[in-house]
């Protein structure tokens, strides 16, 4: 009975926890991307509030919590306000089948905790199904509005989405046929003992998966050169064209998190998750893992200073094009190389 | 007969085109651009563009002032390159006056023109870059335009609206230190347009906004009024500097670029060629500057420095004139034009012999390119439109008056 009770309690703790890294996170990195955004293009970034600038999210979430929360007119009240909970609950939900690390060893008492929430021999596949989800809330913002910005914002998107997830699943399946398993803990396992053991490096369609999964994942969380359902070019913002204050907060907050949940999975699928490269064991793996999501969280930041955005047509053509046909190719030469 | 909601039941499925208000309040609006688009899906069907927001009725005011009183007006019709507006303005009226400016003044009138052009053209080349998602090509642009405004500033102190030239001359005269500085940004600068090739020109992304989009032909492009770069784009060559030299460009060695295709892409490589013949020009300006006046010798047109009128009894005396009547211009009317940095920048002027201008009409480049926005973008794709609207560079003071 007590066994029972703590494992409950354990993973209580576990949720809270992991609930609260989430909701924190877009904090230091917003300050991060406006400071990378700032030395990129020459200048300082924030520096007002606080040293550097550290303080600067922490204002602006003072001051999206004040502003009014303007809902228009003509706009469908409720799907309104349902939209930018829908985009930001399943982002939130992909990160309870994400895992961290093996385990870890509470000093003292001595119990051995994982540091996963939940254990899916299916979470690859979990994870893909409920990231789909969160493209309603953009399509539900975009139409909700009543804007025609915020319409061709949602139109825009929902077409990405489904063009993009297809890219992306297949590119997961490569390293699903490699490992035969969906859950993530036995991908990343099937990586260990060095760098030429991660599935970026099963030559040669390694690099070729894991460009189609970068690629398809920019699109995924609507990152520049893909954004287009805020291309805030032509759409002025998009989808939420219409949303302010905390509301247009949530999004901003699904967005991060969608990032960091993109850059985790492309560590865990293709980077050997908390796989020491080095095999010297200096670092625990947690903070390997934390290192490899790093690079690639500044990597999504980088490229979004770096490119122009492309056209919705030639973002279709991509997809359907290249990306499609380039992994159906891929999953037959990697089952030949198994096989 | 009044439709109710309810009646809509079982009528068949129709699309039906989408009018989107473009601006005047949209990030890539240019300043006040209001297009009213018409689009079926993402495709343009039309794009009417719909101007005065911006409109002062500079003209207007024009014939209630002394014509030296004006200079400051045209510093805010293309606020991005003052110079030029000054330039196109002061020569019309001295072409009325019929008088000749020092050589001096001549090579700094082209310099500051040419820096004008630097500055108008990295504007452009920036918001452009921002228009289409590439942000840091807006802030390594407006960088490098401060090392030109800085040059401005130490020309006549002020960083935006110049009113530098003045009928008759320019208002100071170029030190050796600015000749210094204009020599280093003429060293500086390459590398930084090298840098935006480098972001830029080369990007499979960048050519696949902008290769093949709002093309048009040189033929239709002389029909509907293109100029500038717009024009050259399309392989037309026809530059005022070139064809009807005015100042002292019929001395300096530079090129004309020019486009074949007339997409965005060739108006954008025609404006980054520009850049580097403008600092071809700046360069040979400096080098042939000669010593001498940079003003006429003309006291009733030229008020003597400020410093002789507290000494001075003549010269408190044409100071006072100056300032309190103006001076007279002979009867006629003129039309004047130079190739200011968006296109032929021409004044029209109609005098009456008296100290104001009896009629004054500008025949802005905005304005005249602009016209071509519905041709250019109908058929494309709605994201195209921004970058149509960018490769025409409107700027809005110049386009609404």
């Amino acid at each position: 009975m007590t066994e029972a009770f703590i494992e409950v309690a354990i993973i209580f703790v576990k949720v809270v926890v992991l609930g609260f890294i989430l909701f924190s996170l877009p904090l230091p990195l917003t300050w991060l991307e406006r400071k990378i955004a700032g030395h990129i293009q020459v200048r300082l970034g924030p520096f007002r509030v606080g040293p550097h600038g550290v303080l600067q999210p922490f204002a602006d979430m003072v001051k999206m919590l004040f502003k009014e929360d303007v809902i228009p007119e003509q706009a469908d009240r409720l799907l309104f306000r349902f939209a930018p909970i829908v985009s930001m609950v399943p982002i939130f939900m992909v990160f309870v089948a994400i895992p961290f690390g093996e385990s870890w060893t509470i000093p003292y008492i001595n119990k051995e905790v994982t540091l996963y929430v939940a254990d899916m021999n299916v979470g690859l596949l979990y994870i893909l199904a409920i990231s789909g989800v969160a493209v309603y809330g953009i399509i539900l913002g975009g139409w909700a509005s009543n804007s025609k910005y915020a319409l061709l914002g949602g139109l825009r998107s929902s077409a990405q989405m489904i063009s993009y997830e297809v890219a992306l699943t297949f590119a997961c399946i490569g390293v699903v046929m490699l490992a035969s398993s969906l859950n993530l803990i036995d991908i990343v396992r099937a990586q260990t003992g060095g760098v030429t053991n991660w599935n970026v490096f099963y030559l040669p369609v390694g690099p070729v998966w894991f460009v189609i999964f970068f690629i398809a994942g920019l699109a995924e969380i609507n990152r520049i050169p893909f954004d287009l359902p805020e291309d805030e070019g032509t759409l002025a913002a998009g989808f939420h064209v219409e949303y302010s204050g905390i509301r247009f907060a949530y999004f901003m907050l699904a967005e991060y998190i969608a990032m960091v949940s993109m850059s985790v999975l492309a560590v865990i699928l293709f980077f050997g998750g908390w796989d020491d490269p080095t095999g010297l064991g200096w670092l625990p793996p947690i903070v390997w893992f934390l290192l490899k999501v790093g690079f690639f969280v500044y990597l999504f930041m980088w490229i979004r200073f770096t490119l122009p955005r492309y056209r919705y047509d030639q973002l279709m053509t991509i997809g359907w094009k290249i990306l499609i046909p380039l992994s159906l190719l891929n999953i037959l030469v990697t089952g030949w190389m198994i096989i | 007969m009044e439709k109710k909601r309810n009646d809509m039941k079982g009528m068949p499925v129709t699309t039906r085109e989408l009018t989107l208000s473009f601006g005047p309040q949209h990030p890539s609006a240019h300043g006040v651009l209001h297009l009213l688009v018409d689009i079926q899906g993402e495709t343009v069907l039309r794009a009417e563009p719909d101007i005065g927001y911006l409109h002062r009725g500079t003209e207007k005011i024009a014939e209630n002032l002394f014509y030296h009183q004006f200079v400051p007006y045209t510093d805010r019709l293309d606020y991005m390159c003052g110079m030029s507006n000054n330039l196109a303005y002061v020569l019309a009226v001295e072409k009325l006056l019929d008088i000749e400016v020092p050589e001096r003044a001549q090579y700094i009138r082209v310099i500051a023109a040419e820096l004008s052009r630097l500055s108008g053209h990295l504007v452009c080349i920036g918001a452009w870059g921002v228009d289409l998602g590439a942000m840091s090509m807006l802030l390594y642009a407006i960088r490098d335009r401060e090392m030109v405004l800085d040059l401005f500033e130490m020309l006549c102190g002020a960083r935006m609206t110049y009113s530098y030239l003045r009928i008759g001359g320019v208002r100071y005269d170029a030190t050796e230190e600015f000749k210094k500085k204009c020599l280093a940004l003429c060293r500086i600068l390459p590398e930084k347009i090298e840098e935006y090739e480098k972001l830029l020109t080369g990007n499979r992304i960048w050519i696949k906004r902008n290769r093949g989009v709002g093309a048009i032909s040189g033929e239709d492009a002389i029909e509907i009024g293109l100029g500038g770069p717009n024009l050259r784009a399309s392989g037309v060559n026809w530059d005022m500097r070139k064809d009807e030299p005015y100042l002292v460009y019929d001395r300096l060695n530079f090129d004309v670029p020019l486009g074949t295709d007339g997409d965005c892409f060739d108006r954008y490589m025609v404006r980054i060629e520009e850049m580097r013949q403008s600092i071809r020009i700046i360069e040979q300006c400096v080098r042939d500057m000669p010593e001498g006046p940079f003003n006429v010798d003309m006291p009733e047109i030229v008020p003597p420095p400020k410093h002789e009128i507290y000494q001075n009894m003549e010269a408190l005396i044409h100071h006072f004139k100056y300032v309190s009547h103006g001076f007279k211009v002979p009867e006629g009317e003129v039309y004047c034009a130079i190739e200011a940095p968006k296109g032929e920048l021409g004044f029209y002027i109609k005098s009456d012999g008296s100290e104001r201008p009896y009629r004054l009409k500008i025949r802005a480049p905005s304005f005249c390119n602009l016209q071509a926005m519905d041709t250019l973008s109908r058929g494309e794709y709605l994201a195209d439109v921004v970058a149509i609207v960018s490769s025409l560079d409107p700027v809005f003071g110049e386009c609404d008056k």
